[in-house]
């Protein structure tokens, strides 16, 4: 089994490259001086990224107001997913690994479910059970409840949904190897519970507190099935760059693809390196 | 305030978020839906409880064949992954050493790390007419016009297969890496050929990763949407675009509710069975991958 045959190391070498192929021509075909996202090439651009719009009719992303607010808006969505996600995730993770109650066990697998839960129908039983709630509210106060239909908050809702699982379970794993005779020796030395909390158990969490927050910046970033259910105008990245490749895009759209795999990677290798921090 | 109920307050105050979670993001809105699924319209805005929405269901062909499709092309998909992967997952498991093994790895995880659109993007523009593919065709002289091979189930799949890879290759590979190599050599010494002890050694040992890494795969296909849309177009007729359409298009919220559960149980079903069938439980399962 040591020693790979020609076949199979040949199998591994076209493996590599069809998992490569399409993401090098979406960023290749991002510089070509082109109003089509197709080929032939027609040389080098920096114009879909931060052109005026004078040689295509269409401006760079880094101008266009459209694709601006659309990373705003994906931000405005992000930001809160991944700060919740970190203090729930933390307050849960606590009560899975601390706390004794009936009903545990209960709860931990309940805790699973939405990972198993299909986003579109995550989506859709959000948008219905908030609705519900908006109507039933609305006839009771005589007043417009904006934040219960379709559109930013909610979309943060549904997304938190089933990025909670994910940052209770990272931040879980590692208070799990927590060492809590360092915990009773602070008690032991007079210190209060809020003074052992900020000065010993946070800073050994704090790799996971970031990591879990980086995971769901990057997950609330790409999550499309759950957010097409409960987006209203406010569209962010994969909306408004799926509602463009329905009507056959220009080149703009691979320029934002582009932008979105450097931010990712960046993300992701700020995840690893705290992930090795961890370990 | 006793003693006993201060700990007590502190613990109600720390189970209210998941509580809180639980109980308004998920029980509650599934609640919600199986409600609506089995309410009718009997007159505008007013509903009478019925099972119409699931009758509809099984009457009309385009939805009930649309949801077998979905069943059945999930299921190929899965198997497709499992054996695009296996060979990748034991070399990166088996043959790989150090560097090159952590690499591999890293290179698999990559391209994952990217938005889904993105990537149904780079098969769009290989595969369309106009694309990368067709125009390399021309180019060296295999075809005289331009190739289309976007909008087929060909497409489709693929695109789904290739979105599934990841999640199949860490789980197989994690599996593959607890195995001895004594237990190999100790397969071929005893006169048994490649393909024997594959199949008798490594394969039983890799169960446990095969059913995490099929089972995630096929929760994550049966629940696709960008994928078959765009690169099936009209033709791509998946089961959640039929959810989307009740839902926004048509505004038809109870049919839609019926369909997501529907989709719900399918899923469920088929995670289920596969954990049944090989004695796993959800919790490990989750771990492997």
């Amino acid at each position: 089994m040591n020693r790979p045959t020609f076949t199979w190391k040949l199998y591994v070498a076209a493996f590599y490259l069809f998992l490569f192929a399409p993401l090098l021509v979406v960023a290749i075909f991002a510089f070509n001086a082109s109003p089509f996202p197709s080929p032939p090439w027609r040389g080098f651009t920096l114009a879909w990224f931060i052109g005026s719009g004078d040689a295509f009719g269409k401006p760079g992303v880094l101008v266009d107001p459209i694709w601006l607010d659309t990373i705003a808006n994906s931000f405005k969505i992000a930001v809160p997913v991944a700060l919740l996600a970190v203090v729930i995730g933390t307050v849960n993770a606590w009560v899975l690994e601390r706390a004794e109650f009936p009903g545990k066990t209960l709860l931990s697998m309940m805790m699973l479910w939405p990972l198993v839960i299909p986003g579109v129908v995550l989506g859709i039983s959000i948008l219905a059970f908030f609705s519900r709630v908006a109507n039933g509210l609305e006839d009771w106060l005589q007043t417009d409840l904006d934040f219960l239909r379709p559109g930013l908050p909610l979309v943060i809702l549904g997304q938190l949904s089933f990025i909670l699982t994910i940052s209770t379970l990272i931040i879980a794993a590692r208070l799990r190897k927590f060492d809590r005779s360092l915990e009773e020796a602070a008690f032991d030395l007079g210190a209060s519970r809020a003074r052992v909390l900020r000065t010993i158990t946070l800073p050994f969490l704090s790799p996971a507190l970031i990591g879990a927050g980086l995971v769901a910046l990057l997950m609330s970033f790409e999550n499309f099935n759950t957010t097409l259910m409960l987006v209203g105008s406010d569209a962010p990245l994969p909306i408004t760059m799926y509602g463009q490749m329905r009507e056959g895009a220009s080149p703009a759209i691979n320029a934002v693809s582009l932008l979105l795999m450097l931010g990712v990677g960046g993300i992701a290798s700020a995840f690893a390196l705290t992930s090795k921090a961890e370990r | 305030m006793s003693m006993k109920s201060a700990p007590r307050l502190t613990l109600y105050l720390l189970l209210a978020p998941a509580i809180l979670w639980l109980g308004l993001l998920i029980v509650l809105p599934h609640v919600e839906i199986l409600i609506l699924s089995f309410s009718e319209r009997v007159a505008p805005r007013v509903y009478a409880f019925g099972f119409g929405n699931y009758l509809e269901f099984f009457t009309e062909p385009l939805y009930w064949r649309t949801f077998a499709r979905t069943a059945i092309m999930s299921i190929l998909v899965t198997a497709l992954t499992l054996v695009l992967a296996f060979p990748i997952a034991l070399y990166i498991a088996r043959v790989a050493r150090g560097r090159a093994k952590a690499m591999l790895l890293l290179l698999c995880l990559l391209p994952f790390w990217v938005s889904e659109l993105v990537r149904t993007l780079g098969w769009m523009m290989l595969l369309r007419e106009t694309g990368v593919i067709s125009y390399v065709l021309r180019a060296v002289g295999l075809a005289d016009q331009p190739v289309e091979l976007l909008y087929n189930d060909g497409a489709v799949i693929l695109g789904l297969v290739y979105g599934g890879l990841l999640f199949m290759i860490v789980p197989l590979a994690n599996a593959l890496e607890s195995l001895e190599q004594a237990v190999v050599e100790a397969g071929f010494d005893l006169g048994g050929s490649r393909w024997t002890v594959l199949r008798r050694i490594v394969i039983p040992h890799a169960m446990p990763g095969i059913v995490a890494g099929s089972i995630i795969v096929f929760m994550l296909t049966v629940g696709n949407f960008a994928t078959p849309v765009l690169l099936g177009g009209k033709n791509g007729l998946w089961f959640t675009e039929q959810i989307y359409a009740q839902f926004i298009t048509r505004f038809n919220w109870p049919q839609g509710a019926a369909f997501g559960m529907l989709l719900l149980l399918l899923s469920s079903a088929i995670v289920w069975a596969g954990l049944r069938l090989t004695g796993q439980s959800l919790g490990t399962t989750l771990k492997q991958a």
